[in-house]
């Protein structure tokens, strides 16, 4: 959904600048429209398939769950000291954990960090459709939920007032105590937001919808995706950690160089 | 009458250049002031120019400051913003946050002047930090110079308070917090605290009258200020003449450089738009401070990694150093000394930093004039105990950012904080050894080098089979470099006129011993002649 966007964009721009590549490119975005539609096709039968047959993805999702990840939560998902019962948490849990890489867990630390996704796709929705069979619990977001088309200044209100205390304003991430942090939310789906906000993953509350109503949620999605869309207009952005990185910019490149100009403009000349 | 009379002759003769030149100097003898100053001499290193970056960089805030003033709101009245940036759009905001984003959005060049304002004040403090550092290391803030230092001083405190101002001014997240946090240093002052704290914001904080304040500080009073203080402060450098540092031909006597005409005025000239150039181009090329996402000030929301601007990071990583717990219950109230503590500690730092020309003076004894600027190596006391402040400074500095540093090194907070609080009590002390240590060695290599020359690579197998490696003596300019400095003996303690020894006495006498104790004294003449005869 995100990627589609982002590929028309830098088409664009390559060939706007005539590059000598240029016919590279054509054969790139031929390429891209056709791999594109395939995929399309591809994932529309996918989906008509999972309608049907949900309950073979939740047998498929059993046996991944087997393999991967009953070491730590246990055969019946109940928990052990490893790791905590999964009855209940619903398949946006799921989604979210797995689907941004977190689970499987490479190993315990202050907090599960995300890597490469381990699963496809459809493995990642059966190992859901599985642990949501288990107890009532949030679902994977409708796509309606998901468009960033709310209101984006009331969704960044709602970010300052209820995520940037650990997020940042700008969504560049955060430390908390013990060597866990808030991640970066610039390359996060609409999806995975969402999620998160329903089900409170590792150290973060749970905002469920008497909290902050679906199309509330909806709204910061659409601010999210703004700023991740827009750029600065005033430049470079500097990693959008405020002044620290404005101060330290500052001291080694603005006054390094003009440290560099007086040593020229004081050398002898030969 | 004879003085009109002369005009027109002098017209007939020149043609209008003359005239114009007569015309004025007879009104107001600009001559004497020509001669005097384009005369002047300034001599010529790159370290000696980076008090001019300081002042380049202040011209461009007052420039770029005017055209903000032009459409800045002072103001904390309520308005809706409805200008073109879209996630602000229907927010409720103080008339100052709504200007600022125009001033970013709607105007045209606003952001660009915005954006070299707040730059050139970034390098403003830093510029002058560096020249303090300067004078500092040098031992320029000798005698006749020890106010000049203290003036100085002022205009780097000054250019913090203008800082601050300036980052409050907008009304948005993360200059509320900031001041939030003043707030709360305020308050957390005994007795007197609250008080401060409400007649300062005019009620409960943030009130309404706070961003009105401090534009008046911002750009009345401080300028004004900044301005007085820099008119004495180059006052003072033509009264004393400029340091050099030691050559051949240089002595306390003389200046040896350029004159101010034409040279140096030119080069100066060109350096402030060099200055000029350097930060516009920063200025266009990276953001610095977006307000639009920060949104307008909520008592309520804090973001994470919220930081003061650098130059005030200091006092922001003292409060993060403090440990937690210090405070008591007692007479049914709570004595916190969470804040008090970092206030005095910084307090007794920046005091030091101002009075060092004085203590440093008591403690040599020294009343003669110095205009031969030190090499840092040759006055190990003084560039050791620069090194320790230096390296207090910085331990504060980082933990401003100690959250940042936690995020991007994947460190634990605590360990961070507890590093940082290490190194603020150690750190001064290696590096106070560590600096002194190098100074003697350095001053031992040049000594070793004046007396025997330097190393030529050269080696020679004599006669009976012994190979050495031939010493190149240096010549007569460059050992001058080397062997003209000063250095102190150690003040040996004797009964005053009442045979008394006092406290204050031997006090002064044990800070000398720490300072001159170990030193390399400098080559004599007799020791140079005699050296000759080795190789």
């Amino acid at each position: 959904m995100r990627a589609h966007p982002h590929t028309t964009s830098r088409s664009r721009r390559k060939t706007g600048r005539r590059h000598p590549l240029a016919t590279l490119a054509l054969i790139a975005i031929g390429l891209g429209l056709t791999g594109g539609g395939y995929a399309a096709f591809n994932s529309s039968t996918a989906s008509a398939e999972t309608a049907t047959a949900s309950k073979q993805s939740v047998d498929e999702g059993k046996k991944l769950f087997m393999a991967n990840c009953a070491t730590c939560h246990g055969l019946n998902a109940s928990g052990t000291d490893n790791g905590p019962s999964l009855i209940g948490v619903g398949a946006a849990a799921v989604d979210f954990q797995v689907g941004t890489g977190r689970m499987p867990m490479a190993m315990q630390g202050p907090q599960a960090e995300e890597k490469p996704v381990q699963f496809t796709d459809d493995q990642v929705k059966s190992l859901a459709a599985y642990v949501a069979t288990l107890g009532p619990g949030p679902a994977i977001p409708d796509a309606s939920l998901l468009k960033p088309d709310g209101d984006a200044a009331k969704g960044g209100e709602l970010f300052r007032v209820n995520c940037a205390m650990c997020h940042n304003v700008a969504g560049a991430g955060g430390a908390l105590t013990e060597g866990k942090f808030a991640p970066d939310l610039h390359n996060v789906t609409p999806a995975h937001i969402y999620e998160a906000m329903v089900t409170g993953p590792q150290n973060m509350p749970v905002f469920n919808n008497l909290n902050i109503t679906p199309t509330d949620k909806r709204d910061i999605i659409t601010y999210l995706t703004y700023i991740r869309e827009n750029p600065s207009p005033g430049g470079f952005e500097l990693g959008g950690l405020g002044p620290v990185s404005e101060g330290l910019f500052l001291w080694i490149f603005g006054l390094g160089s003009i440290v560099a100009l007086t040593v020229w403009i004081t050398a002898k000349s030969n | 009458m004879s003085t009109t009379s002369a005009a027109p002759k002098a017209a007939s003769n020149g043609g209008f250049t003359a005239a114009a030149a007569t015309y004025l100097e007879e009104r107001t003898s600009i001559s004497a002031v020509v001669k005097e100053f384009g005369r002047k001499i300034f001599p010529d290193h790159w370290s000696f120019l980076l008090g001019e970056v300081a002042l380049y960089s202040f011209v461009v805030i007052l420039l770029s400051g005017t055209f903000l003033t032009f459409f800045f709101q002072a103001s904390m009245a309520e308005t809706v913003y409805n200008g073109s940036y879209a996630p602000l759009k229907g927010v409720e905001m103080s008339a100052a946050m709504n200007s600022t984003l125009n001033i970013s959005f709607d105007i045209r060049g606003g952001l660009l002047m915005r954006q070299v304002h707040h730059w050139a004040a970034l390098l403003f403090v830093a510029a002058i930090g560096l020249h303090m550092l300067r004078i500092f290391f040098t031992g320029a803030f000798r005698k006749p110079r020890e106010l000049n230092w203290v003036i100085g001083f002022m205009l780097f405190i000054l250019a913090m308070a203008e800082g601050f101002t300036g980052y409050s001014l907008p009304d948005d997240l993360l200059s509320g917090n900031g001041l939030r946090i003043i707030d709360g240093m305020v308050k957390g002052l005994p007795l007197v605290g609250t008080w401060i704290s409400f007649l300062l914001f005019g009620g409960e904080f943030p009130g309404t009258a706070i961003v009105g304040r401090l534009y008046t500080l911002h750009i009345l009073l401080l300028p004004a200020l900044v301005v007085a203080f820099i008119a004495l402060h180059l006052t003072f450098v033509v009264v004393h003449k400029h340091t050099q540092y030691a050559a051949a031909g240089r002595t306390q006597q003389n200046v040896v450089g350029y004159p101010i005409l034409p040279v140096y005025a030119a080069k100066a000239g060109g350096f402030f738009f060099i200055v000029f150039g350097v930060i516009v181009l920063i200025a266009s090329l990276f953001t610095i401070n977006p307000i639009w996402n920060y949104g307008p000030y909520d008592p309520s929301p804090v973001s994470a990694g919220t930081q003061p601007d650098w130059y005030i990071g200091f006092a922001d990583g003292a409060l993060r150093l403090v440990p937690p717990g210090w405070e008591f219950v007692w007479l049914d109230r709570t004595w916190s000394f969470n804040i008090i503590v970092p206030v005095l500690v910084l307090g007794l730092f920046i005091v030091t930093v101002a009075i060092y020309p004085f203590l440093e003076a008591w403690i040599t004894g020294d009343k003669r004039e110095h205009h031969i600027a030190d090499r840092p190596r040759n006055n190990p006391g003084r560039t050791a105990v620069g090194a320790a402040g230096v390296t207090f400074y910085a331990a504060l500095w980082a933990a401003a950012s100690s959250d940042i540093i936690a995020t991007h090194f994947k460190l634990t907070m605590e360990g961070v904080i507890h590093t940082l609080q290490a190194c603020l009590i150690l750190g001064p002390i290696v590096a106070y050894i560590i600096a002194k240590r190098i100074c003697i060695a350095l001053q031992k290599k040049d000594r070793t080098i004046a007396l025997h020359g330097y190393e030529s690579g050269r080696i020679v197998r004599l006669p009976g089979g012994e190979y050495i490696e031939v010493h190149e003596q240096l010549d007569e300019y460059e050992r001058w470099r080397l062997v003209s400095f000063e250095s102190y003996q150690p003040l040996m303690l004797r009964p005053n006129s009442r045979g008394k020894i006092t406290a204050s006495n031997r006090l002064r006498a044990g800070l000398s011993r720490w300072f001159f104790e170990d030193r390399i004294a400098p080559v004599t003449r007799g020791e140079i002649e005699g050296g000759h005869g080795h190789h």
